[in-house]
């Protein structure tokens, strides 16, 4: 079986800030360091010990973005034992929608015989949560989301999902099918720098939509973003003194008297 | 082409996002000059939802008490496809995010996750949410029919019970047949509000350095205040607390009225699960920390000294 891993490149989230461009279009990227989005490395490592299990043939990595994207994923997908990578790059996808990028995975995946598509439970960008599902949508296939734990035993498969509430669920399925990957998956592995160095070698197939059979107009975007800007100002905050008893009547009283939360 | 609003239901007690979306699109309504109908998924009372604006309720039978994704997806779709609307509002939960987006692949149209704001502008609803886990904000405008947003917990005040009522349209509807099976669901020990839709929350730290000291200082302090407990990501890889307790970038995105932060440094990572809430207290030792840049009250105390203080003074209230 071959698994297609879906990643996106997004910024470290360790970056303190991140601001608006002057004219509200988009963030401002200047200095901020690039890494695969963190639920996706959940993802390409998941996929990676699978192989190594021997569950998995072969390990191929698809992602929708530009050129920048391809080292950012060499260094940090492609060395950790991936095949190779397949950029969906085309000028159409400037302002790309969650469903026009479901579109365009689902037709470059749609080209392979793949068993299993990993993705990212979210990327942690936009953090839309909608990709996987509708890519599951569009190539007909069932999907698990939220998923810590996952065995594959032939064409079968069981995963264990966070439904909410501290509820876990077990589900039993038969692939193909998508998994969106959640922390505790698997211990999400970095690349050491001979593989990253190795990582040189492999193919990075570009696809333009023409070469996916797919239109302008099959990725005309219906969800649009703008006003780009800083998250809402909190009041200023109080410290309080005193000795512990003393705060504590402090916050009390504040709580329900001044914040009105108690 | 009224605006749908989808209204997830406990075992027939509808959730308090149901009424909070309701509440928030009888005044999207009324500025667009249209009218509010509800989604249900099965057995709640339907006609209920008028007291809060709803004029007519869909109302797709069926036993939905068990999820199933591909059920879900087709009892929405059936829903959607009876009401005919021009938006449809949902809550920001685990089925938000699990079943509407293939809901919003088959329509073809597009989806604003979770939205902590809607508006009218040019006789259209526009999202505001926060992106790059609350460091940005953006506006999202879905520009085909139905549009569809998802909001998160706590982001529009509950409305007051009217005296309005409404028409419940049954949907009649044949689910298909599940491609996953259910094996088993565990549930945990205590089942309390789920972080995610929490009002009010009380998060350890790594300082609380044992689980015995997380379950006798923050559990408590949560159950006197009735509300969840949560943690920082160093205090459930300690052990001290379940996985399912971690705010932050790689945990839950709460949005309470109320978070406690208790020995918490207040990490890039950690603030991005919980910078929304509308009253921040933070309780450390380290007046330094970065914490207090975003506490509403800042108390520079031991929580070993502080958080039984505060549970027995919250007990005594009243
Ligand atoms: C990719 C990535 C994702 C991450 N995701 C998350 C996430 O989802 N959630 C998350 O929380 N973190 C996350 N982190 C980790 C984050 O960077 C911090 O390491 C973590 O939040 C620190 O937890 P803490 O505040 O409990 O511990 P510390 O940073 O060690 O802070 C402990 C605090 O307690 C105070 N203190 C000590 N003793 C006492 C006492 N007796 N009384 C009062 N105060 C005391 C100290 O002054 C200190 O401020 C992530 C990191 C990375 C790289
Ligand atoms: N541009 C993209 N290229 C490849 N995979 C993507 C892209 N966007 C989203 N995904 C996948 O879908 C997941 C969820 O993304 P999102 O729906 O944007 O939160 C990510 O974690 C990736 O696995």
């Amino acid at each position: 079986m071959k698994i297609a891993v879906c990643a996106k490149v997004a910024p470290d989230t360790a970056t303190p800030r991140i601001t608006a461009k002057g004219d509200g279009s988009g963030i401002d990227t200047t200095g901020i360091k690039f890494v695969v989005s963190p639920y996706d490395l959940f993802a390409v490592t998941e996929g990676i010990v699978l192989k190594e299990q021997g569950k998995a043939s072969a390990v191929h990595l698809f992602t929708v973005g530009g050129d920048s994207d391809v080292t950012v994923l060499r260094g940090g997908a492609l060395a950790l034992g991936a095949e190779d990578l397949t950029l969906v790059d085309d000028p159409a996808l400037a302002e790309a929608d969650s469903l026009a990028v479901a579109r365009s995975l689902a037709a470059a995946i749609g080209q392979g015989e793949f068993g299993l598509v990993l993705c990212g439970k979210q990327a942690v960008d936009h953090d839309n949560v909608q990709v996987p599902a509708m890519l599951a949508e569009l190539l007909g296939w069932p999907h698990v989301s939220l998923v810590d734990d996952l065995v594959i035993d032939g064409d079968g498969f069981t995963a264990t999902r966070n439904v909410g509430g501290g509820v876990a669920e077990v589900v039993k399925g038969t692939l193909p099918a998508v998994v969106t990957c959640d922390k505790g998956l698997v211990e999400p592995r970095y690349a050491k720098l001979p593989d990253i160095m190795k990582a040189k070698q492999k193919k990075v197939h570009k696809k333009t939509l023409g070469d996916l059979g797919l239109s302008a107009a099959d990725v005309a975007p219906a969800a649009t973003y703008t006003a780009y800007g800083e998250p809402p100002p909190r009041p200023k905050g109080r410290m309080l003194e005193g000795d512990v008893a003393g705060m504590v009547d402090q916050l009390v009283d504040a709580l329900r008297n001044e914040a009105k939360v108690l | 082409m009224s605006i749908l609003v989808l209204c997830e239901h406990d075992g027939g007690t509808f959730k308090k996002t149901a009424t909070e979306l309701l509440g928030k699109a009888t005044g999207l309504a009324g500025a667009l000059g249209t009218t509010v109908s509800a989604l249900v998924l099965g057995d709640a009372p339907a006609a209920s939802l008028g007291a809060y604006g709803a004029t007519k309720v869909f109302q797709v039978s069926g036993d939905f008490s068990s999820y199933d994704t591909d059920v879900a997806v087709a009892a929405l779709r059936a829903g959607i496809d009876a009401a005919a609307p021009s938006a449809v509002l949902a809550p920001a939960s685990f089925l938000g995010k699990d079943a509407l987006p293939r809901v919003v692949a088959q329509l073809g149209t597009g989806q604003g996750t979770e939205c902590t704001d809607l508006r009218v502008d040019g006789g259209q609803i526009v999202g505001r949410r926060p992106i790059y886990a609350g460091k940005a904000y953006c506006d999202v405008r879905v520009g085909k029919t139905p549009a569809v947003y998802t909001v998160r917990a706590n982001s529009f005040a509950q409305p007051a019970a009217g005296g309005g009522s409404a028409e419940v349209v049954a949907v009649p509807f044949s689910a298909p047949t599940p491609r996953l099976t259910l094996v088993e669901r565990k549930r945990p020990e205590t089942t309390v509000v789920d972080l995610t839709e929490a009002d009010r929350i009380v998060s350890g730290g790594r300082s609380v350095k044992s689980k015995e000291s997380y379950d006798s200082l923050i559990r408590p302090l949560a159950a006197a205040l009735g509300a969840t407990p949560g943690a920082s990501r160093a205090c459930v890889d300690a052990g001290y607390a379940p996985h399912d307790h971690q705010v932050g970038q790689t945990g839950k995105v709460v949005n309470p009225s109320l978070y406690i932060a208790c020995g918490i440094s207040g990490a890039i990572q950690h603030l991005a699960g919980m910078r929304t809430s509308k009253v921040i207290v933070a309780i450390n030792t380290d007046p330094g920390a970065p914490i207090f840049e975003h506490a509403t009250y800042g108390l520079v105390s031991d929580i070993f000294e502080t958080c039984p203080a505060l549970t027995a003074r919250i007990q005594a209230l009243d």
